[in-house]
């Protein structure tokens, strides 16, 4: 079965003042019907350019697609006006934002910017549309819904509003839900809970979710599939088991090694190993291999060559020279 | 909210008494009274100008006098204008209609001339229609109102002679025909003043949508499909027109100051020129409660600007 949203090849560049920034690069990525897939990476890697990407929700200019395609339920998505798109925003394809505390709007209810969706896609009166408002604030537990319904953003803490944000992008019952890191701004307590609620809403409405997040752990409890960004290209995607207990770009390998973990005994504890250095500008990226500079195993033909996405084991691809047989003596 | 403006009210005594010091201190301080004029006149007995001078209380000392003016404030007399020869607050209640006219149609047009072109230069960052729009707005609000009304009246009365170029509040015509006349007749000041007031309000307008229009919940709606307009009026405009309400309120003083100015251009018979007249033959009556009335009225434009605000904020409560 062909995939419910696939993207080939996709590059988004920003045109500034130093010249292109490559956000994105050639970035491969497909979703299922019904699945969960992470995508993981630094700050900075790509992540949330590409999930924008697909609905053209960054700025343009200076951002521009340059290349591929994003394709949705068979439709390709580059090519569409902003109007066109408008058909696939919520309805289709429903957004979580990073931030609770800012992506609400201050001087709108929270009940009219949920029913206000509701009424762009759907035949339903101002009163169903409150109706199935009060009912979407039930599912996603706030309580006493039909009395907050009419309150503003600034009523409701960082967790209630992300549960507001994840009925706003429920509320048209889309395929596919892109959430570009949604626990990242909230307490530890609360990021359990709010994934625990994704999952139970992703469960009961069987669409598939696409989880940004720069954890590792928030990776282990909720993701099937995982891919693994750096510097706006795909570096490895595999099965969360398969990642997690077979790593094989260094890459992926740093940022399993730079979970915390509280499993060993205190003789076996070691410093927490971290990645040095930092994501490079993508201006003018170095040619070869983009983690090359901050790479232990890093060789001649890395610096040279850019290295491919190639399939190491079924459903395991990764983007290394590492291994690669082709290389001949080289590796 | 009826309990907060009435709080504000009550607030804006002590800030009016302030105010009314002050201005009572200036104008005894600066030379010259209302008699001083019958010094240089032979006709005058110097026995007479001192006892008009003790009648009128003009060499008591200074509190004296501002407690004598506070108390008839009060009781509702403004004072009499010994120039004009009649109550000062008739005098103001005939001149005040023409000012508040003009100076309404004035920032009527300038809110619909700035709130579109503002906003549509935003959506459009540095598009030709941006570009024009701020060079014209730049233009705009370096020309002097003295100077663009000096310009209006060369071109359109004295070359074109499309527009009389004396504002009169006795027009010869009833009905329709006067209405027509009145308009005719304000088109100039109201459009010097307007598209003054329009082009800083303008620069305005564009920098508070731009400064909406990145915002997160703006990429929220957008994700919504609501589409541009619907995005742009309902998300961003709302937010904008905040600060832009404080900006309006604020400038309410440098319109009246303005006002004056084209008033005496135009000579509209308004308080503004009033004012004028006034302080050049040393009418201290009508200067000090003109200048009272401008006060009140600052006084009253941020007292709606802060009710605005409420009504605009849901996160202001209004207590």
């Amino acid at each position: 079965m062909a995939p419910l949203l696939e993207i080939k090849g996709l590059k988004t560049h920003f045109s500034t003042d130093d010249g292109i920034l490559q956000a994105v690069d050639g970035v491969d990525i497909s979703i299922n019907r019904g699945e969960t897939l992470c995508v993981v990476g630094e700050s900075g890697c790509g992540k949330t350019v590409t999930a924008m990407s697909i609905l053209k929700l960054i700025a343009m200019p200076p951002g521009r697609i340059a290349a591929g395609q994003i394709i949705f339920e068979g439709r390709d998505l580059v090519p569409l006006t902003s109007n066109q798109l408008d058909e696939i925003r919520a309805k289709e394809i429903g957004f979580i934002f990073q931030e609770p505390m800012t992506s609400l709007n201050p001087v709108l209810t929270i009940g009219e910017q949920i029913a206000e969706s509701l009424r762009r896609h759907e035949a339903v009166t101002r009163k169903q549309a409150l109706e199935r408002t009060i009912e979407m604030l039930k599912l996603v537990q706030i309580p006493n819904a039909e009395g907050r319904v009419h309150n503003y953003p600034h009523q409701f803490s960082g967790g209630m509003r992300q549960r507001v944000m994840i009925a706003m992008a429920l509320a048209c019952k889309p395929k596919l839900i892109i959430a570009d890191e949604p626990t990242t701004a909230l307490d530890v307590t609360i990021q359990a809970q709010i994934l625990d609620l994704l999952q139970d809403m992703k469960e009961r409405f069987g669409m598939a979710v696409m989880l940004i997040t720069h954890a590792m752990g928030v990776v282990a409890e909720t993701a099937q599939r995982v891919v693994v960004m750096y510097a706006g290209k795909v570096v490895e995607e595999a099965a969360v088991d398969e990642l997690f207990g077979d790593p094989r770009h260094p890459y992926t390998q740093g940022l399993i090694r730079s979970i915390p973990r509280i499993d060993l005994d205190s003789e076996h504890k070691t410093r927490l190993e971290a990645i040095g250095g930092s994501v490079p500008i993508l201006i003018n990226p170095p040619v070869g291999c983009r983690f090359a500079p901050r790479c232990k195993f890093a060789m001649n033909v890395c610096t040279e060559k850019e290295p491919l996405l190639r399939e190491v084991a079924p459903g395991h691809r990764m983007a290394c020279h590492l291994g690669d047989t082709s290389l001949g003596g080289a590796a | 909210m009826s309990q907060y403006v009435l709080r504000r009210l009550l607030i804006a005594i002590p800030s009016l008494l302030g105010i009314s010091v002050v201005l009572f201190v200036v104008l005894a301080l600066a030379p010259g009274d209302p008699f001083s004029e019958l010094a240089t006149n032979p006709n005058v007995p110097p026995e007479v100008q001192a006892a008009l001078r003790a009648k009128f209380g003009l060499d008591d000392p200074i509190y004296l006098r501002y407690l004598h003016w506070l108390n008839a404030m009060l009781h509702g007399d403004w004072g009499f204008s010994f120039v004009s020869r009649m109550d000062v607050d008739q005098l103001i209640l005939q001149r005040l209609p023409a000012t508040l006219y003009v100076i309404g149609s004035a920032q009527i047009l300038a809110l619909l001339i700035a709130i579109p072109v503002g906003v549509y230069a935003a959506t459009r960052p540095y598009s030709l229609f941006d570009q024009i729009a701020n060079t014209l707005a730049f233009v705009g609000f370096s020309l002097p109102t003295f100077f663009t009304g000096i310009l209006f009246i060369l071109i359109f009365s004295v070359t074109l002679d499309w527009l009389p170029f004396v504002y009169t509040t006795d027009i010869k015509a009833t009905g329709i025909r006067w209405v027509l006349e009145m308009i005719r007749q304000a088109i100039m000041p109201v459009a010097v003043l307007g598209l003054f007031q329009a082009a800083s309000m303008t620069r305005f307008v564009r920098s508070a949508m731009l400064d909406v229009i990145r915002l997160d919940y703006v990429t929220t709606a957008r994700a919504k499909g609501l589409g541009q307009a619907t995005v742009i009026v309902k998300h961003v405009m709302r937010n904008a027109m905040i600060p832009v309400v404080t900006l309006i309120a604020l400038q309410m003083p440098a319109v009246f100051g303005g006002a004056i100015v084209t008033e005496q251009i135009f000579r509209i018979p308004g308080i503004g020129s009033l004012l004028i007249s006034s302080i050049l033959s040393n009418d201290t009556p009508v200067v000090m409660a003109v200048t009272f009335v401008f006060a009140c009225l600052v006084v009253l434009f941020n007292l709606i600007a802060d009710v605005l605000y409420g009504w605009l904020d849901p996160r202001i409560s209004l207590r």
